[in-house]
């Protein structure tokens, strides 16, 4: 596709998913909702796995200290909600920050493993900690107030909040793909490829990990910052491994190698929850099936499967 | 002092089962350079295992110890001939997120099949109640067991992986796969082995431990990560290195769940990010280029 062509889809998604809430019932927009969120979240990660080549299994624990930070300011400070968004982003970048300056210092064996046994720190430490956390019940009963900027919105309409969560998606997606597509983030890729070759260039690889892992934790803390409100809750679960899982499968569900990949596997995830939870209890039985199969079968995504059938079909055409 | 006495005692037995699991992770990072984060639910597999053998079929408790890590390590047969040969040739992260695709399966699965409720088991007669020490000390009979399995697992690891000729073909695979090929070793058998042997490891655990802790659907995911830290404190890939990582963990909860209950949860990870700090490639580790 020709770039002109591309920016007319993009354009016309956009106002597609603008004008979801008088085009469709309420139950879909709490399903887009949630597409939204998640598809920042898997993007945030896909920083960390797509470009830079590191397999995190602890993403969860940024997510989660988003949503802690987001509630218990609404809960109580009352501070409206773009500010409070800003203290989930800097929590999680903070907490990758302190997280990777461990995890990014050997392989990617040793990376895997550290982030989910310090994501499990975060879990156990929400899910202990009474007094603060308020241990597994979490943190509910808090409501959102104003949004900030002297903007007066109604956020408790879901129609109001998706479409402030669509705005801010779309915003925090544009600086995602603003870094992964600078200098830096070509850094990042190359390092992926070959990370002696990169050493050898002068730059310390170690850092360039570093940053890469801190931002992601960053853009994770904010997609946590924005779920809070949604679900009305933070609860520990949202740090538990199993949340981590979920950016993991929608990124090799869509394809790690295209930005949009986690965004398209975000949206084949939650419809996909939604279909099977409503035959079966087991969602994660499926989860862990359709990871294993796309793993060994069609390691390069929906996206990536689709648009390399395509360009094969072209190919054949072409004499 | 004789407090301390306990809770040394107590490290040990802690340490000692730990041993038991991370070893077997470390044996499959060896020979198939993949970390198994399956490993804790092949444990906790290993625990329901036994638990049906018994409640089930109504086996005696010494015959689930010996058939439920079998009746595992067939399991992890399948697992590496249905799933894993797929992404051998693959990078690593491919294999990675297979065995979390496993996690995931094996979980849910024992959820599905057991429930998400608590089972127990009981110790067989002859390991009821407890012995009495020097000093006024008592000593659960239990703990006593572990730590016999435990140290004959130890001396029989170390005979095979020195003295037998088995052990030198999995150590020759671990070193160099193409070489150990060419020197007519059939490594594809030695993975599956490898594989299926650290996985009946991981269950024997599983089932000493079933009588000793709570059977629920969470116990692998503990476990896991303490096998992890393990790993991460001795050095990935060393043999000294599980047995000096589990004992310092074992020490880290049996001396911190007496002196320091309340930072007792993020004790482990302290230690593991210090370990991190000086020695990055654990205390026992190899340093291999990464």
């Amino acid at each position: 596709m020709t770039l002109p062509l591309r920016l007319f889809f993009l354009a016309a998604a956009l106002v597609l998913l603008y004008a979801l809430p008088s085009l469709a019932p309420f139950f879909y927009l709490f399903i887009a909702t949630q597409i939204l969120i998640l598809g920042l979240f898997a993007a945030s990660f896909n920083l960390v796995f797509g470009y830079t080549g590191m397999l995190s299994f602890g993403h969860a624990a940024f997510f989660g200290m988003g949503a802690y930070a987001t509630a218990m300011l609404l809960q109580s400070l009352h501070w409206p909600l773009l500010a409070c968004l800003l203290v989930s982003f800097a929590a999680g970048l903070i907490l990758a920050l302190v997280i990777g300056f461990f995890c990014v210092r050997l392989d990617e064996v040793y990376f895997a493993m550290l982030t989910l046994a310090f994501g499990m720190m975060v879990f156990g430490v929400a899910h202990q900690w009474r007094s603060v956390t308020n241990g597994s019940d979490g943190i509910s009963g808090f409501s959102v107030g104003s949004l900030g900027l002297g903007l007066d919105f109604t956020l408790g309409n879901p129609a109001v909040y998706y479409r402030v969560v669509l705005v801010i998606v779309v915003l925090a997606s544009l600086a995602l793909y603003r870094i992964c597509n600078s200098s830096f983030g070509l850094i990042l890729r190359a390092i992926r490829q070959n990370p002696e070759r990169v050493a050898f260039c002068g730059l310390n690889i170690r850092l360039y990990r570093l940053a890469a892992f801190t931002i992601a934790g960053g853009f994770a803390g904010l997609a946590g910052g924005l779920m809070a409100p949604f679900l009305r809750i933070a609860s520990p679960e949202l740090a538990h491994w199993s949340t981590s899982a979920e950016p993991v499968l929608m990124t090799i569900l869509g394809g790690s190698g295209y930005f949009l990949g986690p965004f398209l596997g975000a949206g084949v995830f939650v419809l996909l929850e939604t279909w099977i939870t409503s035959l079966t209890q087991s969602w994660m039985l499926f989860l862990g099936i359709i990871l294993a199969l796309m793993v060994m079968f069609f390691r390069r995504g929906l996206l990536g499967t689709v648009l390399d059938a395509l360009q094969a079909r072209r190919r054949r055409r072409l004499p | 002092m004789a407090g301390l006495g306990l809770a040394l005692l107590n490290s040990l037995d802690i340490g000692l089962l730990l041993f038991i699991i991370a070893v077997g992770l470390n044996i499959i990072f060896g020979v198939l350079n993949v970390i198994n984060f399956a490993h804790g639910a092949l444990y906790m597999l290993g625990a329901y295992m036994s638990f049906a053998l018994m409640a089930g079929l109504g086996l005696p408790f010494w015959a689930t110890l010996l058939m439920a890590p079998l009746v595992v390590a067939g399991v992890a047969i399948l697992i590496d001939r249905s799933m894993l040969r797929f992404v051998y040739q693959r990078e690593v992260a491919d294999s990675l997120l297979l065995t979390f695709a496993l996690l995931l399966i094996l979980n849910e699965s024992v959820r599905l099949i057991w429930g998400t409720g608590i089972h127990v088991i009981d110790p067989p007669v002859p390991l009821r109640g407890a012995i009495d020490l020097p000093g006024g000390l008592s000593y659960p009979r239990y703990s006593v067991f572990v730590l016999i399995v435990g140290l004959c697992t130890l001396l029989g690891l170390w005979l095979l992986f020195n003295r037998t000729r088995l052990g030198k073909i999995m150590r020759a695979a671990a070193l160099d796969r193409e070489m150990a090929q060419v020197l007519c070793i059939n490594t594809r058998l030695v993975i599956t082995g490898a594989f299926a042997f650290g996985a009946w490891l991981a269950a024997l655990g599983g089932a000493v431990a079933a009588p000793m802790r709570a059977i629920d659907p969470g116990m692998g995911d503990k476990i896991i990560i303490e096998s992890f830290i393990v790993v991460v404190i001795g050095g990935l890939g060393s043999f000294p290195g599980a047995l000096l990582g589990a004992i310092v963990l074992g020490l880290i909860h049996g001396l911190g769940g007496r002196y320091l209950p309340d930072a007792n949860l993020v004790l482990p990870y302290i230690g593991m990010a210090l370990v991190l700090l000086f020695k990055p490639h654990g205390l026992m580790g190899a340093r291999k280029s990464a």
